[in-house]
């Protein structure tokens, strides 16, 4: 028992180490998105439409990573959208969970930065802490991303705004039916919620206005983000003769590249993917933030706000509104095809074309929305589909 | 049905692909464990190694165009966090368990940092076998698409094994597992040995992490692993620490997570989140099933976890 330890450390200084290294990894989600630091300087031209001399303050927190090349990306590619525009000072926060630090980031983005615009872009961030945090900064806007809030039930300060982003899904349908020789097309699901279930109706029904026969097999993963699991959904689907696939997760890279892979097409989601799959990506289904919080910003600098009810509470919009746009058309797009998805695209913008028209049955035979009734983008009705339109093979009732 | 589809033929065929895709990451991780906990330490941080390994080898392969340079790093990488594992799990009285909990998270943190910038690019991947190519189904040749990797960590898992049978540093390995105090006595460095174990197990873990980011899935994203790492370890035990047995466990987790997404292709659409529970069920089961009143785990190396005494 007279071997001495080479490094005589006591038991302090250990518990000194591992309560630095804990600390190091636990805290290392906090610094590594964070930069709470104005992210752009408001170049002072007090010439232009800002009326007053003190910059406009906007707060936009990400539930992820700026760069996750999907949902948060686009907001933040929004975000910097505004930052150019004068008269306007952004911060920004990343990686805010949507527990009480996202009520801890509101506050501080409110009394140390002075921000009297938020953009809180998660959904959950909605109930409980935008609620609460409304009640205590009347004077504050909270304009969440989501369609939530209910007149009457909500405060006089909260807002949501969205897109019908499944518009452009139903022109991606449209493409994807033109490449598909074998008219079997995938859909990549992570959660089979109303607002993601949309998308592949829509998806569908763009499909099936140009192959009557055309179906979509649907997988779930189950998970925002499972890149193993998205990845063996896109091979199992390409061993059964699919040949067009899209979908609708956080990250939509893996599902892109291991079809490029498979050599088969795919049709993107959120953001521009084509650089995954320069071969195989037909167009994709893009968020277009820049124009939202452009008019959202041009609106309050006028002195407009949601108290004096200048903005509206509810603000949505599709492609007409530069809610959502379509990746430009890849490759192996044809002409016809072009020309017919831009025939769609230019209905929708006008709203001579409206997606959910009756009559359309459900994958099990049913009428799901009766002949001569339509539901247009913003109809409650397609807040609670659940259902999945015909010539989609599977389910999703649990 | 078309003529290229498959039907039913296809979930065998997706097993098979499963196994052969997936089951790497679970093989390297899980014999890196297995030779970690044969020197009677425990590293729960190999979640940590994956993940820094999977971010290094993208970032090199990137950079360098090579990807297996990315590999040699990654493999670079995970020594490295295994080396402050090693060094903390060597003070006395210091518990691997949470040790390795706080690697985990440092090593996952450090990662994703280090990975900000490397989300979007697209990096070379490693090359694979094509010994599907005599098929003209391409979903067979798909299927039969084969990671050098996988070779290799077939070769490590039949050598490890003898390696601790039948070689002098295997029994050395053993007996400061088994018991730290003879290994001691009969001159062999514990420290020095737990030590080299830990280190290579990591390095093995970062390799896995390359093979994540470089051939399957292929990509960098903050939720690559989505807890291989974690469940390799578990896997460790049910395969009482034989490596041969870490082999057939790795490919029979493989083959389950390609199960889920395959089943749901040919219509079995109900229950997709009780097929993407099955690898967790089924170590659940096998824990179950070996528990034994009498001994914690059999097969498990005597002094496994136990920190080192007061000298």
């Amino acid at each position: 028992m007279s071997s001495h330890p080479r490094l005589p450390l006591s038991r302090r200084h250990m518990i000194r180490g591992l309560l630095a290294a804990s600390a190091f990894g636990a805290t290392s989600q906090l610094w590594t998105g964070c930069s709470s630091k104005p992210t752009s300087e408001a170049e002072a031209t007090d010439s232009s439409a800002a009326s007053s001399d003190a910059p406009l303050v906007i707060g936009m927190l990400y539930v992820g990573p700026k760069d996750d090349y999907g949902w948060n990306q686009a907001h933040a590619e929004g975000a910097a959208g505004i930052m150019k525009l004068p008269g306007i000072k952004v911060v920004e926060e990343a990686n805010v969970p949507e527990t009480t630090a996202a009520a801890e980031t509101m506050r501080s983005m409110i009394v140390q930065d002075g921000a009297t615009v938020l953009f809180p872009t998660s959904f959950g961030y909605f109930d409980p802490y935008i609620l609460e945090l409304a009640k205590e900064f009347p004077e504050v806007q909270f304009l969440h991303c989501g369609t939530l809030f209910e007149e009457g039930k909500h405060p006089n300060n909260v807002g949501s705004y969205f897109g019908f982003i499944d518009e452009a899904y139903y022109v991606a349908g449209i493409v994807a039916a033109h490449a598909s020789k074998t008219g079997q097309m995938g859909f990549v699901m992570a959660k089979p919620i109303p607002r993601i279930v949309r998308t592949l109706n829509s998806w569908m029904l763009g499909a099936r206005s140009v192959n009557p026969a055309a179906t979509t097999q649907l997988i779930v993963t189950g998970a925002w983000s499972d890149p193993v699991k998205e990845a063996e959904a896109v091979n199992s689907m390409a061993d059964q003769g699919i040949d067009v696939i899209t979908c609708n997760v956080d990250n939509a890279k893996v599902v892109m590249e291991t079809a490029e892979k498979r050599g088969i097409y795919c049709s993107g989601n959120g953001v521009n993917q084509s650089a995954v799959a320069p071969k195989g990506y037909l167009t994709g289904a893009e968020w277009d933030w820049t124009g939202v919080y452009t008019s959202y910003a041009t609106m309050i600098q006028e002195g407009k706000t949601l108290m004096n009810g200048g903005i509206p509470h509810l603000y949505l919009g599709g492609l007409s509104d530069n809610f959502v746009k379509l990746s430009p058309y890849g490759e192996p797009v044809s002409e016809a095809a072009k020309a017919e998805a831009e025939q769609a695209k230019a209905g929708l913008m006008d709203g001579s074309l409206v997606v959910y028209k009756g009559e359309i049955k459900d994958n099990t035979g049913a009428t799901v929305i009766p002949a001569g009734t339509e539901y247009k983008p913003g109809n409650p009705e397609l807040e609670k589909m659940d259902w999945l339109v015909e010539g989609v093979n599977g389910t999703i009732t649990s | 049905m078309t003529p290229d589809s498959l039907g039913w033929w296809g979930i065998p065929l997706a097993i098979l692909g499963g196994l052969l895709r997936g089951s790497v990451p679970f093989l390297f991780v899980s014999l890196g464990e297995c030779l970690t906990e044969k020197s009677g330490k425990i590293n729960l941080g190999l979640e940590g190694s994956l993940l820094l390994g999977a971010v290094t080898g993208y970032a090199l392969s990137f950079h360098s165009g090579s990807p297996w340079v990315g590999v040699l790093g990654a493999g670079g990488a995970g020594l490295g966090l295994g080396a402050i594992h090693a060094w903390l799990v060597q003070q006395r009285r210091v518990n691997d368990i949470s040790v390795g909990i706080a690697m985990m998270i440092f090593g996952g943190g450090l990662a994703n940092y280090l990975g900000k910038p490397y989300i979007q690019p697209i990096a070379p991947q490693l090359p694979a076998l094509h010994w599907g190519d005599w098929s003209d189904l391409p979903a067979v040749q798909s299927a039969l698409r084969v990671s050098p990797l996988l070779l290799i960590g077939i070769a490590i898992a039949v050598s490890l094994q003898w390696f601790f049978k039948a070689t002098r540093w295997g029994l050395i390995v053993r007996a400061v597992g088994e018991s730290p105090t003879a290994a001691k006595a009969m001159g062999f460095s514990v420290a020095r040995t737990q030590t080299a174990c830990i280190m290579v197990g990591a390095g093995m873990a970062g390799i896995a992490g390359a093979y994540l980011s470089l051939y399957f899935p292929g990509s960098w994203n903050e939720n690559i692993s989505s807890g291989q790492g974690l469940l390799a370890v578990a896997l460790v035990i049910f395969a009482r620490w034989n490596p041969i047995q870490c082999l057939w466990a790795a490919l029979l987790f493989g083959g389950t997570q390609g199960l889920g997404p395959a089943l749901q292709s040919v219509g079995i659409e109900g229950y997709y989140y009780v097929f993407n529970a099955m690898p967790y069920l089924l170590t659940l089961v096998i824990m179950v099933a070996t528990c034994s009143p009498v001994r914690s785990s059999v097969g498990a190396p005597a002094s496994l976890g136990q920190p080192r005494p007061d000298a």
